[in-house]
């Protein structure tokens, strides 16, 4: 980070100076954009949600929409549900994304592999797809109208596994999940895979010197060496995720259905705070949903910040 | 000699897995694409077949560019990308100098202020953001979007440049100095040019989100005259979904300007994320 006291004042002593305007101008542009769009906005929205419409009048309630959000019986259950779900969802990036990145990335780092700028390549792919594509591509494949998946299923034998899974209340959030994780498997790839490579010959040549290779030479040698970019992949996931909503929305529409199965903070919030169909705008509980979602980044992030990148151990090479 | 043997079946299983995975993830891409010139019948009798002489039409394609105003989109897209990308790489890269180059009260707290954007999203502030054009009558305007896209930018950007602007040598500033060169000048005729790889890491960074963007076009331009290509074509999508030719044709078509980016610009992209990205 930018904390990092620069090295290079070689100018000597600091000879007092007048005010240095031009300092002023280089960062005045992006300060005033950044805090006018994105820092006021944010810390406006913390603000509306202690405040909602009484009698027509914007009115201080303290932490009544809250209190609406955690125990109303008509928001409880909403926001309980989506609360679940994104946790689900959280999970199942963390189990299946992340790991397979890893073991993606490991064997693309394989020395002299060949086609290993191929696989790269075709496995990025989905990454940079816009989320209407790959839900609505995966919403064809998926679909029992068309056969695609039964198909392709019974050319391994397992046609009978078939389901329309999208459709299911208790498989739909799986599926979406998954279809995610084919998206975004690339990026978890290509950070182990950059990490993997800085890992120095030296190292590795010790190990093998010592009669460590293959299996317990990635469990004992390269994983502890590539933790520090494992926790940054997970805290990225866990960004992502509580703030996704693109994904569900292309699949599974603004109501995030099956009955309720898919929804999760992002799409509670659109709907909430810009009204669907006879559910009209709500400003306030809006302003609220995303203090939740704000708040529970922050706690992740600060997490991360402060307890497992410090007990961290990094190597200096 | 057997330590040969085992180390090819190795070679040969890890070849096995990566190109299974690869084509789990091209085929989605692949099938759409053979399908949207194929007839309807052939769409759903044979998915898996390529298209053949009897087979091929494109005739979702016409329903598309008939229907859909595409090109607008498409025009909508680029000029959005491109002026938040502009603007993110000059403020960015400017900040990014003031808090690399000079030492300055407040400079650690600046860049501890303008980090916070890289964790917190932007989209937690919607609620603010959308009275906030509404009160300046910017909703439905392509400006809205760029302030948004720009503010949203520049966290990484500031980030990523001032690791890349610690690099720069100082005897060359220096020597500008010495010469007579402004502040600004070093900054535009030495500093910059320098850091151009970065530059392009930061553009490529800053632009898949923006181009793939649903949530802010849905919420602050849905007007038909503003909609970007990813909204457009979610809109299109959803009003068509019976006719599978059109959709299928809708979808190849935003596949396509994205596909062709990728394979012309893949080796930079992966580069720069294995270099630049994890520091």
């Amino acid at each position: 980070m930018s904390d990092t006291p620069s090295t290079h004042d070689a100018t000597g002593p600091i000879i007092k100076r007048p005010t240095r305007w031009h300092i002023v101008v280089f960062l005045l542009p992006a300060f005033i954009v950044y805090s006018a769009v994105m820092i006021l906005p944010l810390i406006e929205t913390l603000r509306l949600s202690l405040f909602n419409t009484v009698d027509g009048q914007s009115t201080f309630v303290g932490l009544a929409n809250f209190k609406v959000l955690f125990g109303d019986e008509r928001w409880a259950h909403d926001f309980w549900n989506a609360l679940k779900n994104n946790f689900v969802f959280f999970a199942i990036h963390m189990l299946v994304q992340n790991p397979m990145g890893v073991a993606l990335a490991a064997m693309l780092s394989l020395p002299k592999l060949r086609f290993a700028s191929f696989y790269r390549t075709a496995i990025f792919l989905p990454t940079l797809l816009s989320f209407v594509i790959v839900g609505f591509i995966w919403k064809l494949i998926l679909s029992p109208i068309w056969g695609v998946s039964p198909f392709l299923l019974d050319v391994v034998g397992l046609k009978s596994l078939f389901a329309p899974w999208l459709g299911r209340p208790n498989s739909a959030l799986i599926a979406v999940s998954l279809i995610s994780v084919w998206q975004y498997v690339g990026i978890p790839m290509m950070l182990i895979y950059a990490a993997l490579l800085n890992i120095p010959e030296e190292v590795i040549e010790a190990a093998e010197c010592d009669g460590i290779t293959g299996w317990s030479q990635f469990f004992k040698i390269k994983l502890p060496l590539i933790l520090p970019a494992i926790g940054i992949i997970s805290i990225l996931t866990f960004v992502g995720n509580f703030n996704a909503f693109d994904l569900v929305y292309t699949v599974q529409g603004a109501l995030a259905g099956p009955d309720g199965s898919t929804d999760i903070l992002g799409t509670l919030l659109y709907r909430t705070f810009f009204g669907f169909q006879l559910q009209l705008g709500d400003r306030s509980m809006g302003a609220t949903i995303a203090t939740v979602m704000f708040l529970i980044i922050l706690a992740g992030v600060s997490l991360y910040l402060f307890v497992i990148q410090r007990r961290m151990r990094r190597y200096q090479f | 000699m057997s330590k040969a043997r085992t180390s090819l079946t190795r070679t040969s299983l890890v070849h096995l897995a990566l190109i299974s995975y690869a084509i789990i993830s091209v085929f989605p891409v692949f099938l759409t694409i053979i399908n949207s010139m194929k007839d309807r019948n052939a769409i759903f009798r044979n998915p898996m077949q390529l298209p053949s002489p009897k087979t091929f039409d494109l005739v979702g394609y016409y329903t598309v560019l008939g229907q859909g105003d595409f090109a607008n989109y498409f025009q909508n897209s680029f000029i959005v990308t491109v002026a938040s990308i502009a603007l993110v790489l000059l403020f960015g890269a400017m900040a990014a100098f003031a808090l690399s180059e000079y030492r300055f009260r407040g400079n650690t707290l600046m860049g501890l202020y303008l980090a916070i954007g890289i964790m917190i999203p932007i989209r937690l502030g919607t609620v603010a953001i959308l009275q906030g054009m509404v009160a300046t009558g910017l909703v439905n305007t392509l400006t809205a979007l760029v302030l948004v896209y720009t503010a949203q930018g520049i966290p990484l950007a500031v980030f990523i440049l001032s690791e890349f602007m610690r690099t720069v040598s100082d005897d060359l500033k220096n020597a500008g100095r010495i010469d007579g060169l402004s502040e600004y000048s070093i900054f535009f005729r030495l500093v910059l040019p320098l850091v151009r790889p970065a530059m392009a890491t930061v553009a490529v960074f800053t632009m898949i989100p923006i181009w793939n963007d649903l949530w802010f076009p849905l919420i602050l331009a849905p007007s038909e005259a503003t909609k970007t290509v990813t909204l457009g074509s979610q809109i299109f999508i959803g009003q068509f979904v019976t006719n599978w030719n059109a959709v299928l044709a809708a979808l190849s078509l935003a596949i396509f300007p994205v596909l062709v980016l990728y394979l012309v610009f893949s080796r930079q992209l992966i580069r720069g994320i294995t270099s630049g990205a994890v520091k």
